[in-house]
């Protein structure tokens, strides 16, 4: 009965785990259409044929509803879509609410591309590998125009927004491939900003992942400084935003000039800094760097000591990358070029 | 025409589809009130993004606020109140048969409308001087914070839109005086007076509205 | 219903009839600077019309590419240059004037007794505005046209090197004119109402123009002012809705939805007054449930403002948003479905006359049901993330706007074509084309329907291959709907101008709009009528064009 309708519908493949639950809803939904709409139809037929109009000067009784057929005018299709709205909006919760064991994937659309971006390491653009049978929940950004993301077998789409994230969830239910459309007008390529969601068995997506890692290390290692290296997510400012919002820095420093647990970090490089001492200095690449280190070694007049060391959790190129990133935080307000959004915390459900 | 003459009314006043003089009142003025409701609701677009952004960015605003010319704004409600006051006294003085005292309150009126306009210009220039100015022209040196150029953006919008209603009003109040000059109103009717007068009093409202939430919060 | 002696004299066809509004003034003049609501109704009628078919062309352009997947015919800048026009025409220039200012003007006055609208020089100003509006559009269009979509999303709005200055401009400027006419509406029959008709005896057409007014004069200043916020953006760099500057891209999409949304209901009340008045003139039989439908506008007006969240479920709104935008949109339905029941109710025991209108009616009765039940379905949250902007929605709100809206505007101009030019139209003809378009639109777009569940993205130039054979079936009914229209605007003119002299009331309606001569004198009453019952009697038979004259 499911395929039967589905293919009837022309329904794609019912690839995610939640694709199926959609599909009855739609059938449920595109039934009592078909039967409305022909059951009007076909008592205006009936009507047309028992009362068609037998002399130029018929007349016509006067006849007005009773208060029980408004009532079931009024609560017959009230009933229907209520119940619609019911089971529509329980699925529709379970849609938007991504569960916490997820694994992450960062998503960046641009005119026309998807980038995606793993948070260790590897990414990958218009190619989306995922191990099926996991939930996967995509955080998503775009570099200029609204742009949406919608993979018809997984009966998931959402909007992606310049300036601000965005997320949604799948689960692929078997392995195999299928189409990325993007589906918000963005312009003269709108129409060819497809992708390819790879679903992988489990292991063959840890074997896949593994082997990017040991690529980007190699390439890391191969590199004569520790600054020099192939940014794994765009330029390091980029990376230096990701590391922050990983690393939870921005839970208590916030870039847009907001006090908070720590300084913010709106035009902190080269601020000139009074310590608790009352010794004055410029918040430079090296002061930054000693701070993530040592942080307890120079407090900001006013702040508490609570930063904990990173001392061995971040590797020299994220501690350069998040350098860049403060450096990059000036509040000269006319920023030139598309916003590349705010940073954005993860925030997991454990 | 019989139609007016009938009814004892100038010529000119009634038109043929109404029955009556005050049939034709209360359409002008519903229609007038209808009207404002479609420019309050113009206005309404402006506040609701000044609304969303003063609550991306209260911190900005509060402070680009604050450099505000306070002095300036408090002159241009005083402006406009009186301004309000004196169109009022027009009508007043037009529904009793003194047009004498009617002009000299419309040109009043227009003058302190004037006056307003000169004021914002004076701030307006402030504004280019120090280039405090919206979006991608804001390079103001006294605010830094993100969302300052967002304030301007919404300042200017706001009183741009409401300078054009200034002007709007200036037209329909000289028009309005060159009526009463040659007579048209009085105890009998004034209908249309009235109507300018309301249009008059909806461009005050809203910078009574303007004036806290740029200037003073 | 009292009408004066000369008035149903006249009517009678005992005295001499007076000068048409036709004949008061031949010159060209006469009617550019004319003060009669129903010349102005002519004059919008003669606009709309062209301007269905300039869209219409671009219609058929984008159905003829679409035959192919790959690029075809036209490239892609193009392309999206045509879908944006064929948008911004049939809705601001077509759809949202259409029956309003078109018939609106036209019958209005005549059906509650009234000489001329309130204020008649704001009517015609009103007129330039519109056409003051659409010249800058085709402006516009001349120079390159926009690529935006109808809807201006920002920030490509703003960033977007085509010319959408001008389109904006245009759509700021026809804003106006609606405000004013749905202004003038409002006030005309607050004020201008003939001696006895009381509110509930006002024509339900009235009703639906009087609720569609409240939609006009009250959502259309939003859009104006967010066009015009786009065009300073645009324009100025101002960066209210640009995220680069802080600016939040979504915010532009409430207040163009706040309108927008609602405007949907400016496009379907009329044609839904429309409907009531036919169906009860062809059944010739009182309207079952006069006032569920009449409340029923305004329901739908009233909770029209508050379902607009309903077009961003998938653009990053909270979910308890989408709840709460997903059970108000429901209560539209409720309300049109109430309508749909009453109207089906008027033809029981009734005396149905299968004329052209009628046909329309049928159409439009189906296509109100199947769009408007697809309609809720859009609303029912987690179906809609599936369906969000593929070709489903394009589907559903062309049942609405064409099937639904369209159809109103058909029976519109059969059913008073007589009475705004005293002519007959060739019956036979008027059917075949009547079911060719009823065909015709459904070949077009259930394919589309289809297509949306098949998961294609609207906005397309390129598309998969296997979208193909739905694609090419949606063509042919385009094709056959485009020669429906076709042969309507032959026939018409030609009935225009050669047609045979019609009798006053040739459908014998009961309709207040019947109760002057057809077509009206300038100032349509000698003297105005008096108002004592609910219209469309049909309990006692008079001699077509007399209406229980007293």
């Amino acid at each position: 009965m499911n395929e039967l309708l589905r293919r009837l519908l022309f329904l794609p493949d019912q690839a995610s785990t939640f694709a199926r639950d959609i599909d009855q809803l739609h059938y449920f939904v595109i039934v009592t259409t078909f039967v409305m709409s022909t059951a009007v139809g076909l008592t205006t037929l009936f009507f047309f044929v028992r009362y068609r109009r037998r002399s130029e000067t018929q007349t016509t009784p006067h006849i007005e509803p009773t208060w029980w057929m408004e009532l079931g005018f009024i609560g017959t299709p009230l009933f229907f879509f209520m119940l619609w709205f019911f089971l529509g909006f329980r699925e529709f919760v379970r849609q938007q609410t991504p569960p916490s064991d997820a694994i992450d994937v960062y998503v960046m659309a641009k005119k026309w591309m998807w980038k995606f971006a793993y948070p260790d390491g590897p990414n990958a653009i218009n190619v989306l590998r995922v191990p099926a049978g996991r939930n996967v929940r995509l955080l998503m950004t775009s570099r200029d125009v609204i742009h949406s993301f919608y993979v018809p077998e997984f009966r998931i789409k959402q909007d992606v927004l310049p300036g601000r994230y965005t997320q949604t969830w799948f689960n692929a239910v078997q392995p195999g491939r299928y189409q990325i459309l993007c589906a918000e007008y963005c312009g003269a390529g709108h129409s060819i900003m497809r992708g390819e969601v790879i679903a992988l068995k489990p292991q063959e997506f840890e074997d896949w992942l593994s082997q990017q890692r040991r690529g980007l290390v190699a390439r890391q290692d191969s590199s004569p400084t520790g600054l020099d290296f192939a940014p794994a997510l765009g330029n390091l400012v980029d990376q230096g935003r990701r590391i922050a919002a990983e690393q939870g820095c921005l839970k208590c420093h916030t870039t847009d000039g907001t006090r908070h647990i720590g300084p913010t970090w709106l035009d902190l490089y080269h601020r000139r800094e009074k310590l608790q001492d009352g010794s004055i200095i410029d918040a430079d690449e090296a002061y930054l760097t000693e701070s993530m280190m040592e942080p307890t070694a120079k407090i900001v007049a006013g702040f508490q000591p609570v930063m904990p060391s990173f001392q061995g959790k971040i590797a020299g190129p994220e501690v350069a990358a998040l350098v860049e990133y403060i450096k990059s935080l000036q509040s000269d307000v006319v920023r030139t070029g598309p916003s590349e959004g705010p940073a954005y915390a993860p925030i997991r459900g454990r | 025409m019989s139609h007016e003459a009938a009814q004892g009314l100038p010529e000119g006043i009634l038109a043929h589809h109404f029955s009556s003089l005050e049939r034709q009142n209360e359409a002008m003025r519903l229609g007038m009130w209808l009207f404002l409701a479609t420019e309050i609701l113009l206005f309404a677009g402006l506040f609701t993004g000044y609304a969303v952004y003063r609550f991306q960015f209260p911190l900005a605003f509060a402070e680009c606020s604050r450099h505000l010319e306070i002095a300036l704004g408090t002159l241009n409600t005083i402006v406009l109140i009186t301004s309000s006051f004196t169109v009022a006294l027009a009508i007043h003085f037009a529904r009793t048969d003194r047009r004498r005292a009617a002009v000299i309150c419309l040109v009043l009126t227009i003058g302190f409308a004037l006056a307003f306009l000169g004021i914002k210009a004076v701030e307006y220039t402030a504004h280019f001087h120090e280039r405090s100015l919206p979006g991608k022209y804001y390079a103001f040196e006294g605010v830094k914070i993100l969302g300052a150029a967002m304030f301007f953006t919404m300042y200017f919008l706001m009183t741009g839109l409401h300078g054009v209603h200034v002007v709007a009003g200036m037209s329909v109040l000289s028009w309005l005086l060159w009526r009463t000059l040659q007579g048209r109103y009085s105890s009998r009717y004034y209908t249309g007076l009235e109507m300018g007068g309301l249009y008059w009093h909806l461009v005050d409202l809203v910078w009574i509205f303007l004036y806290p939430l740029l200037y003073l919060i | 219903m009292r009408l004066s002696e000369a008035d149903s004299a006249r009517l009678a066809g005992a005295l001499p009839q007076a000068p048409t509004y036709l004949q008061d003034g031949t010159t060209v003049l006469s009617w550019l600077n004319t003060r009669d609501h129903k010349r102005v109704g002519v004059m919008f009628l003669a606009s709309v019309i062209f301007f269905f078919f300039i869209g219409g062309i671009f219609a058929l352009a984008l159905r003829m590419k679409l035959l192919q997947p790959g690029p075809y015919l036209i490239d892609a800048v193009s392309y999206n240059r045509l879908f944006t026009l064929h948008g911004v025409v049939m809705i601001f220039l077509f759809l949202i004037p259409s029956i309003p200012s078109a018939f609106g003007n036209f019958v209005l006055p005549l059906m509650i007794g009234a000489r001329d609208v309130a204020f008649p020089r704001l009517n015609l100003a009103s007129f330039y505005l519109y056409l003051a509006g659409a010249a800058i559009t085709i402006w516009g269009m001349l120079q390159g046209g926009a690529d935006t979509g109808w809807t201006f999303y920002t920030p490509y709005s703003s960033t977007t090197p085509t010319q959408v200055l001008p389109i904006l401009l245009g759509v700021f400027v026809v804003g106006f004119s609606s405000i004013l006419t749905g202004l003038n509406f409002i006030v005309t029959v607050h004020t201008l109402r003939a001696p006895g008709m009381t509110w509930m005896r006002i024509p339900l057409f009235v009703w639906g123009i009087y609720a569609t007014s409240i939609i006009q004069i009250l959502a259309t200043p939003v859009l104006g002012i967010t066009v015009l916020i786009v065009a300073v953006e645009r324009f100025a760099g101002f960066g209210m809705f640009d995220p680069a500057r802080g600016g939040d891209p979504v915010l532009f999409q409430h207040m163009f939805w706040f309108y927008s949304h609602p405007a949907v209901y400016i496009m379907i009340l009329p044609a839904m007054g429309v409907i009531s008045e036919t169906v009860s003139a062809f059944s010739r039989k009182n309207t079952f449930g006069y006032k569920a439908i009449a409340m029923s506008s305004l329901g739908i007006a009233f909770v029209g403002f508050f379902t607009w969240g309903h077009h961003m479920f998938v653009a990053g709104q909270s979910t308890f948003n989408a709840g709460a935008f997903g059970i108000l949109s429901m209560f539209v339905g409720v309300f049109t479905a109430i309508k749909v029941f009453n109207w089906v109710g008027t033809m029981y025991r009734g005396a149905i006359a299968f004329k052209t209108p009628f046909a329309y009616i049928c159409g439009f009765l189906y296509f109100i049901v199947f769009g408007g039940m697809t309609g809720v379905a859009l609303a029912t949250t987690s179906l809609d993330i599936h369906w969000h902007d593929t070709y489903f929605v394009v589907a559903h709100f062309h049942f609405i706007m064409v099937g639904a809206s369209v159809m109103g505007f058909l029976a519109a101009l059969h059913y008073w074509f007589p009475k705004m030019f005293g002519k007959t139209y060739p019956e036979g003809w008027g059917l075949v084309a009547a079911s060719l378009i009823i065909l015709g639109f459904n070949a077009t777009f259930i394919p589309q329907f289809l297509l949306g569940n098949y998961g294609m993205p609207r906005r397309y130039y390129q598309y998969p291959e296997h979208f193909q054979a739905l694609h090419v079936a949606s063509t042919a009914g385009g094709t056959l709907l485009g020669f429906g229209f076709l042969i309507i605007l032959i026939y018409l003119t030609i009935a225009l101008i050669w047609g045979q002299r019609s009798e006053s009331n040739p459908w014998g309606s009961k309709g207040f709009e019947w109760l002057s001569a057809s077509p009206p004198p300038t100032h349509n009453f000698d003297e105005l009528p008096t108002i004592t019952q609910m219209p469309h009697d049909y309990r006692t038979h008079e001699p077509p064009g007399v209406l229980h004259v007293a």
